[in-house]
């Protein structure tokens, strides 16, 4: 029991250790920094993950909560002269806000409709933005350019932003694993499943997910925030531009959506890739970097819906002889 | 009512109509199998680009390009039906959204990267100039999108509704194994249903590139404008579509005139939005 109960605990802790160690031991500038970039886009992809995931509700728009966030940041600052963290609270409610708005009404209706509704909300909040003068219109807004105190969040090196996002990351994945493991998670994946099944067998399935897109908003939210104290600023496109979600949501699906460490692994893979491809080709690289990411999820949604992760326990229970066929992907349905 | 008042109308409806057909390919897809092409507005974009190359290469205008556009872009329909759609539409959600969503991003990019970012545009009297009808302005290229595409969306209509073909796909979007039953294959009706899907989208980018700047991402504001319209006009209705299509266009210029052209875009958006909360069947669905 004691046995089985540590080897399960080896491999989590070896890895954590590795991450803990990680910018100590790759510890150029564009190596700590990649680590930080790793683990922010691994905090937004587990946030989409809780919705897009767990409970199969696809939101292309996510990025509203992350401007959400960007923006109260820097708002707070260049307007009230705060903290950027008060960008934290302030974000989180209001995304959560625009959360309801949105979920309410299509969360009835079938999932492409959520979808839809989710990119029209992205775009409509991005044109208002880049028209409205006090968010900053075009330009966007600024952060602090010197640091007042160590709450401004603004550091030269990306070391204190890699062990402030671990944390976050940490923080993100605890609740994600502790609402899989509730009675709300099991709600979530026999909807995600049917539907229909997890309704005529009482599930209140429009309200949990809602909640779980709330959840998930709040915090997109925060990593919004995140994001902009280490860049120190946001503009419509760094902010609220449609291939922010993109990010979240190949990340997520690449890694294994639904499974708690598949937007890590998403991430892991795919943010490496993008700055080395960026280096490597300069601004045209851009470009080609899209191509691929559309490539990626177009062999993803063919080939395997499950991601990498699902993809290796399969491989790995056939290795075993395993007769059971695990499935984390929700790919089944029940007649 | 002021002659300007009637003009931006009139200019509206000719753009609704436009809207309208490729609308009608989005709506086909949808109401026979149940699939959103988040591509869509990507397939425009990629008929734009063919008026374009077609002029570039051959210096031809629209005549050439309309049908250069149709062709290609049906055969592209076919080939996104059984290269993707084909397998993913059995799956799960989350794949069905992806599959299109990642081709979206996969011609986006794939357009930005061949073409760059800027702006082409076909010349500005590649069809002629503007005429004066009762004292309304109308640009020629204009007034030709919107008679074609009105055309092209009603002898869809006709091919869906009086045709044995239409029938057949009718029966497979009805209850596909039923009709495999009565020897119609399913497989066939629904490519051609991509083919057709795609090439009147096509028909629909060749128009708008003779009056419209051509570039990489104009198809992320047309896919909305077609979610707008196919919401309104209820999922599945090709005159549904062109009903809510014109409705959109003249909304569309009406508030540009009115507002400003910024705003254009956002009240189309909202619009959208407050129809998902109150009227989610469209304005001609049934409930």
């Amino acid at each position: 029991m004691d046995k089985s109960l540590m080897r399960r605990l080896l491999w989590p802790s070896v890895a954590l250790a590795l991450v803990i160690a990680y910018p100590l031991l790759f510890s150029t500038p564009f190596q700590q920094r990649l680590g930080a970039l790793v683990l922010l886009y691994a905090i937004v992809a587990s946030a989409w993950n809780i919705v897009g995931g767990y409970a199969g509700q696809v939101s292309v728009g996510h990025v509203v909560f992350f401007g959400c966030g960007a923006y109260a940041a820097m708002g707070a600052y260049a307007h009230f002269a705060w903290s950027p963290l008060v960008g934290i609270p302030v974000g989180i409610v209001v995304s959560v806000a625009i959360a309801a708005v949105i979920g309410v009404p299509t969360l009835r209706l079938s999932g492409h409709y959520f979808s839809m509704a989710t990119i029209a909300v992205a775009e409509l909040v991005r044109l208002i933005v880049s028209n409205t003068d006090y968010l900053g219109a075009g330009v966007g807004l600024s952060g602090p350019t010197v640091p007042r105190n160590v709450f401004d969040l603004s550091f030269i090196s990306a070391l204190p932003y890699y062990y402030l996002f671990l944390t976050v990351l940490v923080v993100t994945l605890g609740i994600t694993w502790w609402m899989a493991d509730s009675r709300m998670g099991f709600y979530l994946r026999a909807i995600r499943d049917s539907e229909r099944a997890a309704r005529s067998l009482g599930a209140p399935a429009s309200r949990v997910k809602l909640y779980a897109f709330m959840l998930s908003a709040g915090l997109t939210s925060v990593a919004g925030t995140l994001y902009a104290t280490m860049f120190g600023f946001v503009d419509p496109d760094s902010g609220l531009g449609i291939l922010i979600s993109v990010k979240m949501l190949i990340m997520a699906a690449l890694g294994g959506a639904g499974l708690l460490f598949g937007p890590l692994v998403g991430a892991a893979i795919l943010v490496p890739l993008e700055e080395i491809s960026n280096n490597l080709l300069g601004g045209k690289g851009a470009g080609l970097t899209f191509v691929m990411y559309g490539a990626i999820i177009v062999l993803i949604a063919r080939f395997q819906p499950g991601g990498i992760l699902t993809l290796i326990k399969r491989l790995s229970d056939k290795r075993g002889g395993r007769s059971e066929k695990a499935d984390a992907t929700g790919a089944t349905h029940a007649p | 009512m002021s002659s300007i008042l009637v003009q931006v109308i009139v200019g509206g409806l000719l753009l609704g109509a436009v809207y309208a057909l490729f609308s009608s390919g989005l709506t086909l897809i949808w109401g026979m199998m149940n699939i959103v092409n988040f591509a869509h507005g990507d397939f425009v974009m990629l008929g734009m680009y063919v008026a374009y190359v077609v002029w570039a290469l051959f210096g031809a205008g629209p005549a050439i390009g309309v049908p250069v556009a149709a062709l290609l872009l049906a055969t592209l329909g076919i080939i996104v039906y059984f290269a993707l759609i084909r397998s993913i539409m059995k799956g799960p959600m989350l794949a069905q959204i992806l599959g299109t969503f990642g081709l979206a991003l996969l011609l986006r990019y794939s357009a930005f990267w061949w073409f760059g970012a800027n702006y082409l545009s076909l010349p500005e009297n590649i069809v002629g100039g503007t005429f004066d009808v009762f004292g309304i302005r109308i640009q020629a290229s204009r007034l030709l999108a919107g008679v074609v595409a009105l055309v092209v969306t009603g002898g869809l209509h006709i091919l869906l509704t009086r045709t044995t073909l239409g029938s057949k796909m009718l029966a497979v979007a009805e209850d596909s194994s039923a009709a495999q039953l009565m020897g119609i294959r399913p497989d066939s009706m629904q490519a051609i249903a991509w083919a057709i899907a795609a090439g009147v989208t096509g028909i629909a980018g060749a128009l708008i590139a003779t009056f419209f700047y051509v570039v990489p991402t104009v198809g992320e504001t047309l896919g909305i404008v077609a979610f707008v319209t196919v919401s309104l006009g209820g999922f599945g209705s090709v005159p549904g579509a062109l009903v809510a299509g014109l409705l959109i266009g003249v909304i569309e210029s009406l508030s540009a005139y009115w507002i400003g052209a910024v705003y254009k875009d956002i009240v189309v958006y909202s619009l959208f939005l407050c129809f998902l909360w109150f009227r989610p069947q469209g304005l001609m669905g049934k409930s």
